[in-house]
């Protein structure tokens, strides 16, 4: 059995790139052994400098999904402000795609006939 | 047995339908029921691409004495009702076994709380039944009877949790749909049927000339199973439908929408494929289609708070590759020197990708169903901290996740790999269009994974546990695929891809039922 996929300008074998996965894993690995020796878990050095203020709870510190990706969104408002306005939910407006799209495939299908 | 094979494999699903209904109040008896019947249809399927891949094309004649009858005496064309099951048609019989077999695994303690769950079955093995049959016909009015059979017990479903209005919007809408589509299919079958006085398709592949009718006929059948397999700008209907469906019933869901994607290939390739002018126009619709799929599913996805609502826009997304790998195979159709180049190895991109989107897809909904289990929300700005309440649902996810997004060595890249490097011959603009989507793709799955399950633990989902096993089979099972045909890819474009893209180029063979004719 072949494990290398020819795409016929390329080609990809998954087990090649394990392979170079564990090797950089294990490099990460000895990086990582040999981290700052200093480091103490569950003490105050692991806590986050906040000014003197007191921590807040934890459910309030969580970046919600509708957080991520704001700036995204935001630098395409006005293409989202489209896409959002042609999904409408009304079952007619489905049917119209439906009759607008078959109606252009049908002149280009008669069309060139 | 083996020659009756295409008849049971229907056969098997429709009996257990109909008995499941006897199981009415024993839930139990009647789960294990669809899983015991879904097993046995997945053993036939398999069993039936077995012959097709060692014996070639299968013919079976209902009605005639033997099964290899397929001349009546007196008569010049077959009239019988016939079964005609090739590469492509055994490739989809898989993934529709498959994944109702899967569906009915994790639907055993999924909607152990839900009532009316031998309604559920019947209706989850009635879908089942109505693909099979829609993949393996060789008759077109037959192809129209079978989509409305999968359309029906899909709508059904869809709307199953009645008592939530959204669900049973969501199925009145999908019914809707799918009754447009059948009937502009059926208007379709009968243009056809008035000029040529047949509805097989092989015979009528045959006699197709390029006649305006002929170009209606191609026209309708072409946007309504566009429209049935989620193409943008017709795919509202998806997000709808896949949200409110029961997680179980997703991954057959998902195998009906692409049993019009197959439909839409079959049209294209064998009913229509010795059209030799108008089929680069055709391929070319296809693959346009198939860009603004993945890039308008993708950027909706990006932004949806509800994660099997995201989800479902990936769906239409992923749907874009296939479009986009097999629309650039009928774009050089009648090229032959670039049908072998680039065209074949598109095409194979876009088969292949039909099964891994079915198995990681699947895998993505149920990991957003065992959400939804244990928090009883969808909504992604009410979750955080579950990994480690559900290390098992993570990791299927994660796997889910990176073979969506095109990360090696899961399947989604080989597919993937093989679409951008084939699609980019034919033009560059359209694989740079495919990576793009890929990116924003994962960009999409990093957000579900830091909202749902990354984060501190919260406080509500405190006495949160592990779903059932049965739901976790499920998921382990497809998360396994995911993983064994990203490592084997050669294995299986060898074994079920490259047959059923050889099965769409060479219509002749199918014009002459496999050679009986």
């Amino acid at each position: 059995m072949s494990f290398t996929l020819l795409s016929g300008s390329g080609f990809w074998n998954p087990l090649l790139w394990l392979a170079l996965l564990v090797f950089f894993a294990l490099i990460g690995y000895i990086i990582y052994s040999r981290g700052n020796p200093s480091y103490k878990p569950n003490t105050d050095q692991v806590m986050p400098f906040l000014s003197g203020n007191v921590e807040p709870s934890k459910e309030k510190v969580q970046v919600k999904a509708g957080d991520i990706y704001w700036g995204f969104v935001e630098a395409l408002k006005g293409y989202y402000k489209v896409l959002t306005a042609i999904h409408t939910g009304d079952m007619r407006d489905y049917i119209l795609w439906y009759l607008g799209v078959g109606s252009i495939i049908l002149f280009l299908l008669v069309g060139g006939a | 047995m083996i020659e009756h094979l295409p008849a049971l494999v229907i056969a098997i699903p429709l009996f257990g339908a109909f008995i499941t209904p006897l199981f009415r109040k024993r839930y139990n008896l009647a789960a294990l029921w669809a899983i015991l019947i879904s097993g046995l249809t997945l053993v036939l399927v398999l069993l039936l691409e077995y012959q097709v891949l060692t014996k070639g094309m299968m013919i079976y004649v209902f009605g005639a004495d033997k099964p290899t009858l397929v001349l009546p005496s007196g008569y010049r064309v077959p009239i019988r009702i016939m079964f005609q099951v090739d590469g492509i048609g055994a490739f989809m019989a898989i993934s529709a076994g498959l994944m109702s077999f899967v569906g009915a695994v994790y639907s055993y303690s999924h909607l152990q709380k839900e009532t009316g769950l031998e309604k559920y079955y019947t209706l989850l093995l009635l879908l089942t039944a109505g693909i099979l049959g829609m993949v393996l016909t060789g008759d077109l009015f037959n192809l129209f009877v079978f989509l409305e059979i999968a359309s029906i017990a899909g709508s059904a479903l869809v709307g199953f949790r009645n008592y939530r209005g959204e669900a049973s919007e969501a199925g009145i809408k999908y019914l809707i749909v799918s009754s447009v589509a059948s009937l502009m299919v059926l208007f379709a079958v009968g243009i056809l049927y008035g000029q040529y006085g047949h509805l097989n398709l092989a015979y009528l592949s045959k006699q197709i000339t390029f006649n305006p009718l002929d170009m209606i006929a191609l026209g309708l059948l072409f946007t309504s199973f566009a429209m049935k397999c989620g193409s943008v700008p017709m795919h509202y209907w998806v997000p709808d439908a896949y949200t409110e469906v029961p997680s179980g019933i997703n991954p057959p869901l998902l195998v009906s929408t692409y049993a019009s994607l197959y439909a839409l290939f079959r049209v294209s390739f064998t009913l229509f494929g010795k059209i030799t002018i108008d089929m680069a126009t055709v391929g070319w619709i296809m693959s346009i289609l198939g860009v603004l799929t993945m890039f308008i599913g993708v950027t909706m996805a990006l932004v949806q708070k509800d994660v099997k609502r995201l989800m479902s826009y990936h769906a239409i997304s992923q749907t874009g590759y296939m479009l986009l790998g097999v629309g650039v195979g009928l774009t050089v159709f009648h090229d032959k020197q670039a049908l072998i180049e680039f065209g074949r190895t598109a095409m194979a991109g876009g088969v292949f990708h039909i099964i891994n989107h079915i198995i990681y897809k699947s895998l993505l909904l149920l990991t957003a169903g065992a959400l939804f289990y244990v928090t009883g929300t969808r909504n992604l700005n009410e979750m955080g901290g579950l990994a480690r309440k559900m290390p098992i649902t993570t990791i299927s996810f994660m796997v889910g996740a990176a073979a969506i997004s095109g990360i090696p060595p899961f399947n989604g890249f080989a597919s993937k790999f093989l679409i951008y490097e084939a699609v980019y011959k034919l033009n560059p603009l359209l694989a740079i269009f495919a990576m793009v989507t890929s990116i924003l793709t994962l960009a999409s799955f990093v957000k579900v994974f830091a909202s749902a399950f990354l984060g501190p633990p919260l406080e509500k989902y405190e006495k949160v546990r592990e779903v059932p096993k049965p739901m976790i089979v499920a998921m382990v099972i497809l998360a396994a695929l995911c993983v064994l045909f990203g490592l084997f890819p050669d294995f299986v474009l060898d074994k079920i891809v490259y047959p059923a893209v050889d099965a769409l180029i060479n219509f002749i063979q199918y014009q002459s039922w496999g050679g009986l004719a």
